[in-house]
């Protein structure tokens, strides 16, 4: 049996580890890079398990990071090209968060103002401040 | 050792703390319930591990290699102790899978935090906050000497100044109060016994409750840290409605036809069984908790006892060693 994996077929605990070294190799970079040239300076990494990443999931991790908001992405061509999107300080923040992810830590580590909310907890907290409140603001 | 004594100590009493954690969570001062419940844990994965380790002891002291090197008679062990082989090496086997996991989970606790230090060191500025051009709504602190706070612009245009000075406010309470100690010495005793994980998920509770009790004091106003919390809660979960408007639409509705008025009865299991961010904003909204004692009394009196029960066992095993080696040897 294979460890438990994502959608993607990553195994959940590395993405984190796999995250952060592409992260490493965009913030090296001079300018935005395509998905190949992500693949090929993989391949000068530390972490064994970044050398051998596939192009498919380079390109997976890619848009996942993409999605994130981590990565800006512009199309070349047939293709696209990425670069992170971060200031210095939001850069640092997001190093840390990318390693730390990938170690079940890093929500006691990193005490985060508010944990992730389900939908009846949403439904619940709107209830519980009631109608007069400004809550939803928040949602603009 | 009497195997009913081991299994209260490795099985009773976390289980009864467990029962205890989340009323003493929701119910007594948070700062108070966190160094309880982290004492307790710290009581009772102690005293669990050395209820294992005196059964595994017993039974190796019988060994007559081991009994002949500490001249001791292997007949009057054999009579003054009545656990059997195989409880012992059962005993040994969970022993051991408690030692791996506590140092597996050292290890792997103390490199996270020695990551954080790094990084709180690496972020930018020499200021404790640090902004982020960060549009989606973030905010959490950053271990350190000094520790640092990082909160995203996102979280920032969300929240009023009132809001923000509230939310400062909480995540300096965290590094003040240095509560990764408390979450981490908690895990480590949860990863000892995992019959003691809840009591460890009740510390990490506590701790934002204490944040926000401190938040609360800092600006005077419990219910403004209870609506900047549930704002913030909401803005970091929507950071992209505007992508998925029909996810939006369908939370505007659930909105509409949520009922105005709840009764206080059916509000309260509703807001037991939630999780942990409208827990927090209920406990705000209603008036400070109390020390209350007698739930405090309940789950200490549980660690006492097993200290005790584990002190008298030591003491056993030690006295039945003395009169082991008072055999005369020829």
């Amino acid at each position: 049996m294979l460890p438990a994996a994502g959608s993607d077929g990553v195994p959940r605990r590395a993405r984190g580890a796999l995250e952060a070294a592409i992260m490493d190799v965009l913030w090296r970079a001079q300018g935005p890079l395509s998905p190949g040239e992500v693949r090929d300076l993989l391949g000068t990494c530390a972490d064994a398990e970044a050398r051998a990443l596939s192009y498919s999931t380079v390109v997976t991790i890619l848009t996942r990071l993409h999605g994130k908001k981590m990565l800006a992405r512009t199309r070349v061509g047939r293709s696209f090209q990425y670069a992170p999107l971060a200031d210095a300080a939001g850069l640092e923040a997001r190093r840390l968060s990318a390693l730390l992810d990938g170690s079940a830590d890093r929500a006691a580590v990193l005490s985060r103002f508010v944990a992730d909310l389900s939908d009846s907890d949403e439904e619940l907290l709107r209830r519980l401040l009631g109608p007069t409140s400004s809550v939803d603001d928040a949602r603009r | 050792m009497a195997v009913p004594l081991v299994l209260c100590l490795t099985l009773l009493f976390p289980l009864i703390a467990q029962l205890l954690a989340r009323p003493i969570a929701a119910r007594v001062d948070p700062r108070w319930a966190t160094w309880l419940l982290t004492g307790v844990a710290v009581a009772l994965a102690a005293t669990s591990g050395a209820a294992l380790t005196l059964v595994a002891l017993a039974a190796v002291i019988k060994v007559p290699l081991i009994a002949q090197l500490g001249r001791w008679s292997p007949a009057i062990i054999d009579r003054g102790d009545p656990t059997s082989t195989v409880v012992a090496i059962i005993a040994g086997i969970l022993l051991g899978t408690a030692l791996t996991a506590v140092v597996r989970f050292a290890v792997r606790r103390g490199q996270a935090l020695v990551e954080a230090f790094r990084h709180a060191r690496g972020l930018p500025g020499r200021g404790q906050l640090v902004v982020t051009r960060d549009a989606t709504a973030d905010a959490y602190t950053v271990p350190g000497r000094p520790g640092r706070i990082v909160v995203s612009a996102g979280m920032l245009d969300t929240l009023d100044d009132a809001g923000r000075a509230a939310l400062l406010a909480h995540e300096r309470a965290h590094l003040v109060g240095r509560h990764y100690a408390f979450t981490s010495v908690a895990r480590l005793a949860a990863a000892a016994n995992p019959l003691l994980r809840p009591v460890a998920d009740a510390v990490e509770y506590t701790v934002e409750r204490w944040a926000d009790e401190r938040a609360a004091q800092a600006v005077g106003d419990r219910r403004l840290v209870a609506e900047t919390i549930a704002r913030a809660a909401i803005a970091a979960k929507h950071h992209d409605a505007r992508r998925a408007p029909a996810a939006a639409l369908g939370a505007v509705f659930a909105w509409i036809g949520a009922p105005r008025f709840v009764p206080k009865h059916s509000r309260r299991p509703a807001v037991r069984a939630a999780g942990p961010v409208p827990r927090r904003v209920a406990a705000l909204l209603a008036p400070p908790l109390g020390r209350r004692w007698i739930l405090q009394a309940a789950v200490a009196v549980i660690a006492i006892i097993a200290g005790l029960c584990a002190l008298d066992a030591a003491h056993d095993l030690h006295e039945l060693l003395e009169s082991a080696s008072y055999v005369p040897h020829h």
